[in-house]
């Protein structure tokens, strides 16, 4: 059960400044509990799409902390265009959360 | 030769710079790197939890929070944490929003304290308690707005002076009291800068940003968190959630604190 994400896109210039917040425990395979080691829970890919085009496609790691935060900054996006993001853990686990672009200040 | 001694003065020049910059910039790097994390803060996340939560019919009696008053009205939420702690008629006693909710979640949705209070604070590294996520977004619904703590019933003045006493009183086996660690500016544990409670924006900011995301914990924590660690840490008996001691420094302490502009979720290390 994968929780939504908080995700802002406001723009300045023809850049879209995106930033996006996902909830996920994001174990790292090494802590312990008095039950035994918490096994591997991760966001393995994320992927941020503009207008249905793929512009950041990422691997992480369970290096990446707990809550993840990520800024993006799409370059040519107008106020309007859907940003849209996807992330995949190594349990299978999918969300995908889309907004569209607010203009700046 | 001569090469040699330009590398040693540039060397120098760094040492020194080095040297220099903790004493020009104390407190300000931290303020700096606090700031970037306030505005993607990770606890915004459990805003929508906790309304969720607020509005779903829980509990044995199958009932919503949308009756509880928590001091505007039955469900009026706008500004209402601003207020707190407050008396209340219903319960003849000055209630802050945590054991205002302790006192709804029993009354009106059949919860049992006791489990309530065993899970009210939450576990690092967990999804965060029931009641952390309602105070959350409970007090979200106040962003924006002063923080008016009155002292206008007779047990709310004496909720604060109480709470004023406990504050400047020294006591358990190493004789501990707030004062000693939030009485004086740029004071320290390692590097966490202790807000001097003592001056009027030391306590607006205990006022206006709690709930936090607590960065280590990776969990929303509430002022009854705070308190709990800090009498921990005073090597104190331990603090049961939601008691007077608690409810009589928040009352002090927010009181302190009015005129604060209300913004959480805060951010804290």
């Amino acid at each position: 059960m994968a929780d939504p994400m908080k995700i802002r896109a406001t723009l300045q210039g023809d850049t879209a400044d995106v930033r996006i917040l996902m909830r996920h425990p994001m174990e790292t395979g090494t802590r312990k509990t008095s039950s035994g080691v918490v096994p591997l829970h991760f966001i393995q890919s994320v992927v941020v799409q503009h207008n249905g085009k793929t512009v950041l496609d990422a691997q992480w790691s369970q290096a990446i902390s707990q809550n993840p935060f990520l800024g993006v900054r799409v370059k040519g996006a107008k106020v309007g265009d859907k940003i849209s993001v996807t992330w995949t853990d190594n349990k299978g686990d999918k969300r995908t959360d889309e907004v569209a672009v607010s203009a700046g200040s | 030769m001569e090469k040699m001694r330009s590398i040693g003065l540039a060397l120098g020049a760094v040492a020194l710079f080095a040297m220099a910059a903790p004493a020009m910039s104390q407190g300000n790097d931290l303020s700096v790197g606090r700031k970037m994390l306030v505005e993607d803060n990770p606890g915004d996340l459990w805003i929508d939890i906790g309304k969720e939560l607020f509005y779903q019919k829980r509990g044995p009696k199958k009932a919503s929070l949308e009756q509880c008053d928590f001091g505007l009205g039955a469900g009026k939420l706008e500004g209402a944490a601003a207020r707190m702690p407050r008396y209340f008629a219903d319960t003849d006693r000055v209630e802050d929003l945590e054991s205002r909710l302790l006192t709804c979640m029993t009354r009106l949705q059949g919860f049992d304290r006791k489990g309530l209070v065993k899970q009210a604070i939450s576990r690092p590294r967990s999804k965060g308690s029931d009641i952390e996520a309602l105070a959350l977004y409970i007090t979200s619904r106040s962003n924006g707005m002063k923080v008016n703590v009155t002292l206008s019933h007779q047990k709310e003045y004496d909720m604060y002076k109480a709470g004023e006493y406990l504050f400047y009183r020294r006591s358990g086996q190493t004789d501990f009291g707030c004062v000693q660690c939030h009485g004086e500016p740029d004071k320290r544990i390692r590097l966490q800068d202790l807000i001097n409670m003592t001056s009027k924006a030391g306590a607006q900011e205990v006022a206006s940003t709690w709930p936090a995301y607590r960065g280590a914990h990776y969990v929303v924590r509430t002022m009854q968190w705070r308190l709990n660690d800090c009498v921990w840490q005073m090597r104190l008996p331990d603090l049961e959630y939601g008691t007077d001691y608690s409810i009589a420094l928040t009352t002090f302490l927010n009181h302190r604190g009015n005129d604060a502009v209300m913004q959480v979720p805060g951010f804290k290390r």
